[in-house]
Formats: C-alpha cells, structure tokens, sequence
C-alpha cells in the first residue's frame, strides 16, 4: 500500500445538517473507516435535546500523529459536507475562507419559522451563487431525492460520504467503506448503502455536478 | 466516544456493578456497559437506577460487598445524590468505587451548567479529570486503583466535549472475573475491613477521611496524569485541565508560539499536587488559567500561589478574575487564542476580515435561523396543543409547571410556549403544589404540572404525594412516551425490560397515582379533542388530578420509520390564507412534516420528513389534511 498522505494535517471536516438527517452516523463511518487507515480521528459532536430539528455539526480531524480539539477552530475548514443547503452557508460563516471546498445536499429541510412564514427561505440559485462565491470548489447533488429512488432518505448520508470519496480529498476507499458497512448490515441493507456510496462517488467522478 | 472509553476504562479495571441514571452526555457510558452484560459472556449487573441518589446506593452496596463498583450520572444528578455522596465519602468504602459525573459547559443539552469539581473539595474526596479519549480510558482504570488504595470514592468528571466527541484509544486487557459478594459486618465497630459501615463517630471518620485524602495527594505528585510540554523557562505558563488542554494545545499551535508558551495540563484536579505546582510556578511568573465555567483552578492556584508568596514572588495572573476568560459557557479553541494572543500582545487570530464580512451578509440571508422544534410526529407536539388550547378555552389565565426532559422545549413556540416555570428533575411538580395551595391568598388561576414518564419515577412522586397530603388545588399533566426518550430510550420502572434486557417488575404510573389518592385519567394525545375535554373537565374540579397522556416516541425503536397514516392536503379544501384560520397548521400548529407552497397559496405534505402520526388532520377548520391508513 502507497503511503498515505493528508492535503493539511489535521485535515478539518466538518458535516453538518438537521438533526434527524443521520450526522452522527456519516461522521462516524468517515472516521471509521480513516482510523482503520491509521490516522488519528478525532470527531466533535453536538446531540441531545437542544439539537431537536435544530442545526448540527460534527468536527472531524484526521492527523497522522495526534487527537486535536474536538472543536475545529473559526476559519478552519478545509471541507464541508452538508446534508442541507442553508445549512452550509451557516457553517461557512463561522468556519469558511477562500480555500473551502464544500459538497451540499441542494434538498431544503425548512426551518419552522420558514413554514410558519416569519423569515424566507434563500432560493436554489442564489444558494448556489453564495456557496460558489464562498468557496474554492463547491459539489452540489440532490442526495435525497435520489436516496427516496434507492429505499430511504436516511442513505443520503451515505450518498454524500460516497461524493467525499469522490472528490480525492480524503484517502477513503470503496473497499474499506464496504468493510464498515458489512460488519453493521447484510443483504439489502448492505447493498442499497453500497449502490448509495458507488452513486456519491460517481456523481462527482463525472464531473455532472 | 469519550464515553465508550471511560466504559472501557471500568471494564479493565474489573468493574462488577454499575449503576446510574440516564442524562446527556453520560448516558453512553452506561449503555455500552449493559451491551456487554446483555452478552453474558462477563460478571456485570448493570442497572439504570430510579435516580441518581439511589443509583449511587445501589452500586455502593457493591462495593461494601468487596466489588469494584461504578455510579454514573450528569452534574445535576450529582445534586440529587449529594446527601448521600457526603455520607459515603464519610464511612468510606471497601470494594473500589468510582463516581462518574458529566459537566455540560454551555449547557449544549441541559437547562444549567453546573459543576462537579467544587464537589470534590465539599466532599473531600479526590478528583481525576482525563483530557482526552486516551486518558478517559485510562484515568479510569486508575481511579478504581486509587479508590481502591484509599478506601474512598474516587469522582471522575467529564464534559460533553470529551464524553461525545471520539478519538483514537489504544486498548488494554480486561482481567478475567475477580472474587464473590460478601458483606462483612460483624467485625468491631471501627475495623474498616470487618465492622458496620457508617460515618460516625464523625470526628474519627472525618480525620481518617482527610488522611486518605492526603494519601491521594501524595500519589498525584508523580502522576503521569499530569504533564508538562514547552519550553523549561517559558514566558508564560498555562495550567489547565480536562477537554481545556486540546484548546490550549490549538491556540499555542494557532499563534505560533511553542517556544514561548508552556502547557501544563493537570489529570489530578482535586487535590492539587503542591510540589509539582509549585515546580512550575517558580519557571515563571505570568499565568494563564484555562478553565471552563467557574474558577476552580484558578482560586486553588493563587491560594497555593499566596501561602508560598515568600519563595515564589509575584505572579502575574491572568484568568477568569482579571476578565481574560469568561466564567460562563463553554470554552473553545477561539475563546483561548484570543485571550492568548491579549495576553502575548499579539495580533487576534481568526478569519479573514474580508471573507468574515461577506459571509456574514451571506448568512443573513442565507441561513435562516433553525429555531428547535419537536420531531414530526411527536406526542409532545399534540399534548401541548391540547394543554395549550385547553389553557386558552378555560380563560382563567391557567399556567403549566416545567419539567426536564424533550418536553422542556415548550418553553418555545415549538410547544406554543405553554411552559411558565422549569428548574429542575421533578420540581415542575413540586412548585405546582405550592402554587396549588395560594387559594388562600386570592389566587384563581388553575395550576398544572407536566413530567415525563421517566422523570415521574425519578422525582415527581414525593411532590405527588405532597399535593395530595396537603389537599393542592392542581393537575399533573403525565407525558408518558414509554422511555426515556431524551437520552435515548433507557427503560424506567414503568417498562417490562431492564438495562441488560431482561423482564423488569413493571410499575403502572396510573395504578400508582390512584393508589396515593388522585383522580386520575388516561388519554391518547394524537386524539386531541377526547384529550382536551378530559383535561378541561379536570382543571374544573378542586383536588390533585392526573392525566396521563400516553403515546409512544415518535423515534422508539419499535415506532421508528413506520408511518400509521399517508398524509395529503385536499388542495381543493385547503383555502390557504383566505381561510381565516391563520394557516392554523403552517404557522402555530408547525409540525416540519407540513410546509406551506407559497405559489399555490396552499399547506403541503413533505413526505421525506412526514412521520404519519395523523394529528395535523384533526387540527384543520376545513377538514383539508386527510388521513389514510398506510400500508
């Protein structure tokens, strides 16, 4: 096996999203399956009551010889994966600079004081123009439309895992990502998170988004 | 997880017992304790206790027994166990015990941000606090050693930035099943291996107690737990301790400034080390405390600082006092560089100023603010409509007693802000029966508490039966999920299984209530308007009523992902803002299961985020929210 070697080190990621939309679950698999790798992972989280529909955010740093604070600090980011799209300009606020790489869910999870009407809700465009303008290189895919067409809007974590993959930032392979889902799933479940991750990948592969 | 390796931790040390109860961010420790026992392939009794005082009787009865034993909680819950906590550390005891408390700085999921730390001095008994994942593993096993060398409780404190936050552990082995339970009791009065186990006399007790912190003391000189990187003579020392130390690591590397800046991280924070302090407080004489919340640290620094003044000089602080950190919140690695960057005289680190600004006014616009809502499908949702609507029919300027736990979010809109007061576990309650009893002083208003059904069991009780001794004019609104859904689905005595999965004495929570005298009611809250009626009829009479409003979480394990109904909007009946009802659904109702398409001026199902629970149809004037029977 080539050495492996990391763009920054730490490297910083941050995903975020709604709470319900699985975070935890996509920070751990990416963390996982970088630790099986040998970096140290460290992953911050935020999760309990407060965070009920509320903005989450998991901090992962991968460094090839030490844990560093779970908490990445402002400005740092150096890849942002968002499972919502206001969501990632919120992020990009407190973490962001002109280096940022960014891969967004364009599918809007709207606040309730979006449906109750009290504040609106940015439109696609102009999402897209922002994130562009924010960072150095920006993905975007509908991930839970397609993850609804695989079986379950919760596989759009792992389709956004797939399109991390995608983009060569981090050394994370299909192999080992199917090693990680084989010791938690089987059968179907195996094979629609696997198809999930193969469409992340190609998604930003061929370049179509 | 932090939490994961402090569970390691226990598991290399041996542990037999633990016992605790649920609460963000410990409950995780707990929880991958009772896998391994559900596994059987260990000796482990894991339970989660009714509450924290009990929790910390359960597993000390362990330890008097001659086990290692383990008590977890959150920080409040250490409040709740305080009593009994100071009469343990008092008797002392004889299987290794350790005490696991979980601060929340910034209080990320609590409604306080109270400290541990200060009950290691009350208590006087020592304080180990790990700094990263590594040390939460193995500061733990340790503890069962020093605890077991002292014959006390030894108090490990965490905090959710170390508890939930994950990181590489190197493992260690789990020794193989230690010896049985017996509890030796009839030695001489005195014989602490042999005799009845009690903290009187309290002199004597308490002057072995004191001598067995002071043996603690000692072994914390040449703790590996404490560490020391930077430069011999450094410009400036930090002290610092827990989940602070990866901060303080972050703000030196972000500033640059490791051939200036010393770190010297403390595992033993209570109580402090003299000799090691006192080493480094003579390399240098500015200071720089970090600390989240309170200035525990700081304060035992200076006092050591002060009895030493004669050989150590002046220092120069800069803490919590001098207003170089905050004495609220949590910290963060920003927070520190910033002080760090004052105090070096240094220009601010952050972002760039250009970038700041723009994404700024990006995410004015472009990032609503997501306020927190219940889940789409929640019970919670439908019971505060009910006592919310309930409230506003009776006109009498009612009012709802908080409690902790989901619920608690409807001091927000998102449960119509029917909360008035909230405090802590089971107080709701508590206030509602001295609110219930100022008829005397001309007050009409009806009164109402609400609690879980895990808090019921926790704490609501002996304020139940307060209420009802003293003829209260209330009604406990009972929110009964089936779980402690908050922290995870732990099981209470109300359920049929326990901690490790097997068959449990169920306590029926209305059977309970009636047996102390109250007239009782159970309703389903997904039928709002039977819910109502009952509750108005409730609030009508004098008394202590309960009304138990009994609906699975919408996230349990057995409800999750199964829809009971597909939802439409009939968009022929759905007058959008011409109905006059406000958009009842969209703007006060709220559920995120219901969006409003602007261009069609109608209410929408969103099916992605739609949990099926069929509430929202009986909400709509025009009857436009349709229900069918999923399949």
């Amino acid at each position: 096996m080539p050495e492996l070697t990391l763009k920054h080190d730490p490297y910083n990621l941050i995903i975020t999203g709604v709470g319900g939309q699985g975070n935890v679950m996509t920070s751990r698999a990416v963390g996982n399956m970088l630790s099986l790798l040998g970096f140290h992972v460290t992953i911050g989280e935020t999760f309990g009551a407060s965070q009920r529909g509320g903005s989450v955010m998991s901090h992962v740093r991968i460094s090839k010889d030490s844990s560093w604070s779970p908490q990445i600090p402002s400005g740092h980011a150096h890849m942002v994966v968002s499972m919502e799209p206001s969501e990632t300009i919120r992020v990009l606020k407190d973490f962001g600079n002109r280096d940022v790489k960014v891969i967004t869910n364009t599918r809007p999870f709207y606040p309730v004081g979006v449906i109750s009407g009290q504040i609106s809700y940015p439109s696609d465009d102009d999402i897209r123009t922002w994130i562009s303008e924010l960072t150095s290189k920006a993905w975007f895919l509908n991930a839970t439309e397609k993850a609804v067409a695989i079986g379950d809007p919760i596989l759009g974590n792992v389709i956004m895992a797939g399109a991390l993959a995608g983009t060569g930032e981090l050394p994370l392979d299909r192999e080992v990502f199917h090693t990680i889902m084989a010791s938690r799933f089987s059968g179907d479940i195996l094979q629609k998170n696997l198809d999930a991750y193969a469409f992340g990948v190609e998604s930003v592969l061929s370049r179509k988004i | 997880m932090g939490n994961e390796a402090i569970a390691r931790g226990a598991l290399e040390a041996g542990v037999r017992v633990v016992a605790g109860y649920p609460g963000t961010p410990a409950s995780e420790i707990i929880e991958n304790l009772a896998k391994i026992a559900k596994e059987g392939s260990r000796k482990l009794y894991v339970e989660w206790s009714v509450n924290e005082k009990v929790a910390l009787e359960v597993a000390s009865a362990a330890s008097f027994a001659g086990l290692p034993t383990m008590a977890v909680m959150k920080q409040p819950g250490l409040n709740v166990a305080a009593d009994y906590l100071l009469h343990l550390s008092g008797s002392g005891v004889r299987g290794p015990m350790v005490l696991v408390s979980a601060d929340d700085p910034g209080a990320l999921s609590s409604v306080n941000e109270g400290e541990t730390r200060y009950y290691a001095k009350l208590m006087e008994i020592p304080l180990l606090e790990p700094g990263d994942f590594q040390e939460a593993k193995d500061m733990t096993t340790w503890a069962f050693k020093l605890s077991d060398t002292i014959k006390n409780v030894v108090l490990l404190r965490t905090v959710t930035r170390l508890s939930h936050a994950s990181g590489t552990v190197v493992l260690g082995e789990i020794p193989e099943n230690g010896s049985n339970a017996f509890f030796k009791h009839d030695g001489f009065i005195l014989d602490p291996n042999e005799g009845a186990i009690l903290s009187p006399p309290v002199e004597y007790k308490h002057t072995e107690q004191q001598r067995k912190l002071k043996i603690a003391e000692a072994l914390f000189e040449d703790s590996p737990f404490n560490t020391y990187t930077g430069p011999e003579k450094p410009e400036l020392l930090i002290i610092t301790s827990s989940i602070c130390s990866l901060y303080s690591k972050e703000a030196v590397s972000i500033l640059g400034v490791r051939d200036r800046v010393g770190i010297l991280k403390l595992g033993t924070t209570w109580p402090l080390p003299p000799k090691r302090l006192l080493k480094h407080l003579s390399s240098c004489d500015h200071i720089f405390i970090v600390e989240e919340v309170l200035p525990f640290l700081e304060d035992e620094v200076k006092i050591l600082a002060a009895e030493h003044g004669k050989t150590l000089g002046a220092k120069f602080f800069y803490g919590k006092k001098e207003g170089y950190l905050p004495m609220v919140g949590e910290m963060n690695p920003d927070k520190v560089a910033a002080a760090l960057s004052r105090i070096l005289a240094m220009p601010q680190p952050g972002m760039d100023d250009v970038y700041k600004k723009r994404a700024t006014e990006i995410s004015f616009a472009g990032s609503p603010h997501r306020e927190a809502t219940f889940c789409p499908g929640c019970p919670h949702r439908a019971s505060f409509w009910t006592l919310n609507t309930a409230l506003s029919m009776d006109n009498r300027n009612g009012f709802v007693c908080g409690d902790i736990g989901c619920y608690s979010m409807a001091v927000l809109p998102a449960g119509f802000s029917t909360l008035k007061t909230l405090h802590a576990m089971g107080s709701g309650t508590g206030v509602a029966s001295g609110f219930g009893k100022l008829g005397g002083f001309g007050m009409s208003q009806p009164v109402l508490s609400v609690c879980g059904d895990s808090t019921f069991f926790h704490s609501a009780i002996p304020p139940l039966v307060n209420a009802i001794h003293h003829h209260s004019n209330m009604t406990l609104v009972v929110l009964d999920n089936s779980g402690t859904a908050m922290t995870g689905f732990q099981p209470h005595p109300g359920l049929e299984k326990d901690a490790m999965g097997n068959v449990a004495e169920k306590i029926d929570i209305p059977e309970v209530c009636r047996a102390l005298g109250a007239e009782v009611r159970v309703c389903d809250p997904f039928d709002v308007s039977e819910s109502r009626q009952v509750l108005l009829d409730l609030m009508d009479r004098d008394g202590v009523k309960v009304l138990v409003l009994k609906q699975s979480c919408a996230l349990s394990p057995e409800k999750k992902s199964l829809k009971k109904y597909t939802m439409s909007v009939d968009q022929s009946l759905c007058a959008g803002e011409n109905c006059g009802c406000n958009r009842l659904c969209t703007r006060i109702f709220a559920c995120p299961g219901l969006i409003w398409d602007k261009e069609n001026n109608r209410s929408r199902i969103d099916e992605v985020v739609c949990a099926g629970c069929g509430v929202c149809s009986s909400i709509c004037p025009k009857g436009a929210i349709m229900k069918k029977e999923a399949v």
